[in-house]
C-alpha cells in the first residue's frame, strides 16, 4: 500500500507506472498488428491497476485485474481471433487530412484538460487511514443500493443482448429436422482449405 | 516532493486524448473498443484520484469506479457482439464501410 513508502519511492513508482501506461495506450492505438495491440491492452489495464493501488484504492485495483485484463481483455482476443482476416485497408481520399484534424483537435483538448488541472485551486484534505472495502460494502447496501441492484440488471441484460446478437441467425426453410431442442442455426459454410485470406 | 493530485489528473487527460485520438482514426471496428476502453480507464483514474486526495474519508469515487467498470464490462460484450454481427453479415470489419444507415 502507498501507506507504508517513503514519498520519494511513491513518485518513482507513479512515473514508472504513468510512462508505461501513455507507451502501452499509444502502442493500442498505433501498433500495425491488431494481436499486438490486444496484448498492450492488457499491459496498459496492468500498470492502470498499479496507479488505484498507489492511490490507496486496493479493491478498485483486484477488480481492475480481475474484470478487465481476465474478462474484458480476453474476450477482445476472442473476437480478434473470430474475426482475423488480414485486411489491406484501401486508402481514404481525404484521410491524412482527417488524422491531422483529429491530431490538433485532441492536443488542443489535451493543453486545455491540463491548463484546468494546473490552474483550478483543488480543495485537497489530508488522506485518512480507512479500511476501504468495508467502506465500499456500507456504501453498496445503504446509499448507493439502487444503482447496485441495476447494475445486476444491466449485467444480466448485457448477457442476453451479447448472446442474442452473436449467435448465427436461423433459417426455417433449409433447417434440417433436429431434435426439440437443438439450436436452431444457419448451416456453416464451408471455408475452402486453401482460402489466402485465413492467415495467421 | 510527493504525489499530488495534478500528477495523476495530467496522466488521466493524456491517456483520455490517446483515446479520443484513436476512436476517430482506426479503421478497425475492434481497434475502436479498445480505444473506448482507454478512454473509460482514464475516466476511472480520475474518479479514484478524487476520492483519494478529496474525498477519502468516504470512499464514492471508488463506488463509481466500480459501477463504471461493471457498465465498461457489458459495453464490451454487447460491442463485440454487434462487431462480430457486422463482420458476419458484410464480411469486413473496416469502419468507413458500415454506412448500412447512410441516407
Amino acid at each position: 500500500m502507498a501507506f507504508s513508502l517513503s514519498n520519494g519511492v511513491q513518485v518513482m513508482v507513479f512515473g514508472i507506472l504513468a510512462g508505461m501506461a501513455v507507451l502501452f495506450a499509444l502502442g493500442v492505438v498505433f501498433a500495425e498488428s491488431i494481436i499486438y495491440a490486444g496484448f498492450l491492452l492488457a499491459g496498459l489495464f496492468l500498470s492502470m491497476s498499479g496507479l488505484y493501488l498507489l492511490l490507496n484504492a486496493d479493491f478498485v485495483a483486484a477488480a481492475q485485474v480481475l474484470i478487465y485484463v481476465g474478462a474484458v481483455n480476453i474476450l477482445i482476443l476472442f473476437a480478434i481471433m473470430l474475426v482475423n482476416r488480414r485486411y489491406t485497408f484501401t486508402p481514404l481520399k481525404f484521410g491524412w487530412l482527417r488524422n491531422g484534424v483529429t491530431g490538433l483537435v485532441c492536443v488542443g483538448l489535451l493543453s486545455l484538460l491540463v491548463l484546468t488541472v494546473f490552474q483550478t485551486p483543488w480543495p485537497i484534505t489530508a488522506i485518512e487511514s480507512i479500511n476501504a472495502i468495508e467502506t465500499i460494502g456500507g456504501h453498496f447496501f445503504s446509499d448507493y443500493l439502487l444503482p447496485f441492484e441495476l447494475a445486476s440488471v444491466l449485467l444480466l441484460m448485457a448477457l442476453i443482448g451479447a448472446i442474442i446478437l452473436a449467435r448465427r441467425e436461423y433459417i426455417l426453410a433449409t433447417q434440417e429436422k433436429e431434435g426439440l431442442f437443438s439450436l436452431l442455426e444457419r448451416p456453416r459454410p464451408q471455408l475452402e482449405p486453401n482460402e489466402p485470406t485465413l492467415k495467421r | 516532493m510527493e504525489l499530488q493530485l495534478t500528477f495523476f489528473l495530467t496522466l488521466a487527460a493524456v491517456l483520455f486524448c490517446i483515446g479520443i485520438y484513436g476512436l476517430v482514426v482506426s479503421r478497425n471496428a475492434i481497434r475502436v473498443l479498445m480505444s473506448i476502453e482507454i478512454m473509460l480507464n482514464a475516466v476511472n483514474l480520475n474518479l479514484l484520484s478524487f476520492s483519494n486526495f478529496l474525498d477519502s474519508g468516504l470512499v464514492r469515487g471508488q463506488v463509481f469506479t466500480v459501477f463504471v467498470i461493471t457498465v465498461a464490462a457489458a459495453e464490451a460484450a454487447v460491442g463485440l457482439a454487434i462487431v462480430l454481427g457486422i463482420y458476419r453479415n458484410r464480411s469486413t470489419i473496416d469502419m468507413e464501410s458500415f454506412n448500412l444507415l447512410r441516407w
